[in-house]
């Protein structure tokens, strides 16, 4: 039982992929301007990480190990084009402003660094969790650099005027590409001096 | 002259890393020094070059219907894209891995160890998808598109790699080493590379 609450808080604090691994950044930081998008596509990536780690676990017996790569790419592909239909059918004005970053999770290095690290040595249910724990350590920080972007950056919060009530102007900075590079690595920065003990030497 | 401008917007306006954020987790784990960079740096481009314009062929000719279409106008098999996409890559990536060890025993001690991580790098498969929502008038222009996004990914691999090995020489903040300066070093450079917007031959 310790061992399944180990497997569920480590991903968001101690191991968590993106600040500690440095795992699936690219879509991380694309789809962060608004915390709409950034939460709609946490949720997508905790979907399909953790369906993926399932099915992968459930198949681990019968994948032959020179052509695993292929098939892990299969299934999180499949698990990716149903996230993305629904989207499609349920939230299309969503799913076009993160074009391509949807498309990508398949290539977010969290769904394949989970599979290869624990889906394929772990029974169903705890490799489940630890792909659901991974999904929601990587969608903490997405929302915490959003927040950050989108309050300062458009003065709103799920685009509510927030800081633009008040006669704020805007920072355009906020919203460009390497804006959420800078943040990401103070976002670093206040966790490691925190946690002593992940700093690099 | 029309290639040459998308050439050149590919490689600086559109800079796969800079403005769309994609292959970020293979670049931040890979830059560590030149040597290396420059080995997985050249196997991105030869990749993109080779898996692009095949994808640009599959997405013309049997993905979206059209008159194109091989299967006419009723068959509409653009949700498969992401599946066909990231199979190709992958079939692909095995296949010259599997010939590079065979014939080219040398170069796949430098750059064989690369390729499998190319699988999954989200500029290869962004590529594709990219390429899906530009519209491309015929394979040639796909190609340059590929050619062009390679070398400007290359070129920001190269130059980080250089930037941290000078930087090992510098006195960072305890919590900053590795990950969190290497983000604000992309973010700066971000910034430095968005000084290229808005340029068109």
């Amino acid at each position: 039982m310790a061992n399944l609450k180990e497997t569920i808080l480590n991903p968001i604090t101690k191991g968590n992929p993106i600040t500690v691994l440095v795992l699936g950044i690219c879509s991380s930081l694309a789809v962060t301007v608004e915390l709409k998008g950034a939460f709609v596509m946490a949720l997508s990536v905790i979907a399909v990480t953790g369906l993926s780690s399932l099915v992968v676990s459930l198949l681990r017996k019968t994948i032959p190990n020179r052509v695993r790569i292929i098939v892990q790419l299969v299934v999180v592909a499949m698990m990716v084009i149903l996230v993305d239909q629904f989207l499609k059918a349920f939230a299309y004005g969503i799913d076009k402003q993160l074009s391509v970053y949807i498309g990508l999770i398949i290539t977010n290095c969290i769904v394949m660094g989970r599979i290869e690290a624990f889906a394929l040595g772990n029974e169903p249910i705890p490799s489940l969790l630890d792909g659901l724990a991974n999904g929601v350590g990587y969608g903490a920080i997405l929302i915490i650099v959003a927040f950050f972007r989108e309050l300062f950056g458009s003065g709103t919060l799920f685009g509510f005027p927030v800081l633009s009530a008040i006669g704020y102007t805007n920072n355009g900075l906020m919203i460009l590409p390497p804006m959420a590079l800078i943040l990401l690595g103070c976002v670093i920065w206040v966790q490691r001096s925190i946690q002593k003990d992940l700093q690099e030497k | 002259m029309e290639y040459l401008s998308l050439f050149v917007k590919s490689i600086f306006v559109d800079n796969m890393i800079f403005a769309y954020f994609l292959g970020m987790c293979s670049y931040l784990a890979v830059s560590k020094n030149v040597k290396t960079a420059n080995g997985l740096g050249l196997a991105v481009i030869f990749v993109l070059v080779c898996t692009l314009p095949l994808n640009y062929l599959l997405n013309k000719y049997i993905l979206t219907p059209g008159e194109n279409c091989i299967f006419g106008e009723g068959v509409d098999l653009s949700f498969l894209s992401f599946i066909i996409f990231i199979a190709v890559i992958a079939a692909f990536v095995q296949l010259v891995e599997m010939i590079v060890e065979k014939f080219l025993p040398s170069l796949y001690s430098s750059l064989g160890i690369f390729l499998p991580l190319i699988a999954v790098n989200c500029a290869i498969l962004g590529g594709s998808l990219f390429m899906q929502q530009k519209d491309f008038i015929n394979v040639g222009e796909s190609a340059v598109y590929a050619l062009g996004s390679g070398i400007g990914w290359y070129l920001a691999i190269v130059a980080l790699a250089a930037i941290r090995e000078k930087m090992s020489y510098s006195n960072v903040p305890a919590g900053l080493k590795g990950t969190g300066i290497t983000f604000i070093t992309v973010g700066l450079m971000g910034i430095a590379f968005m000084a290229f917007m808005g340029i068109s031959l």
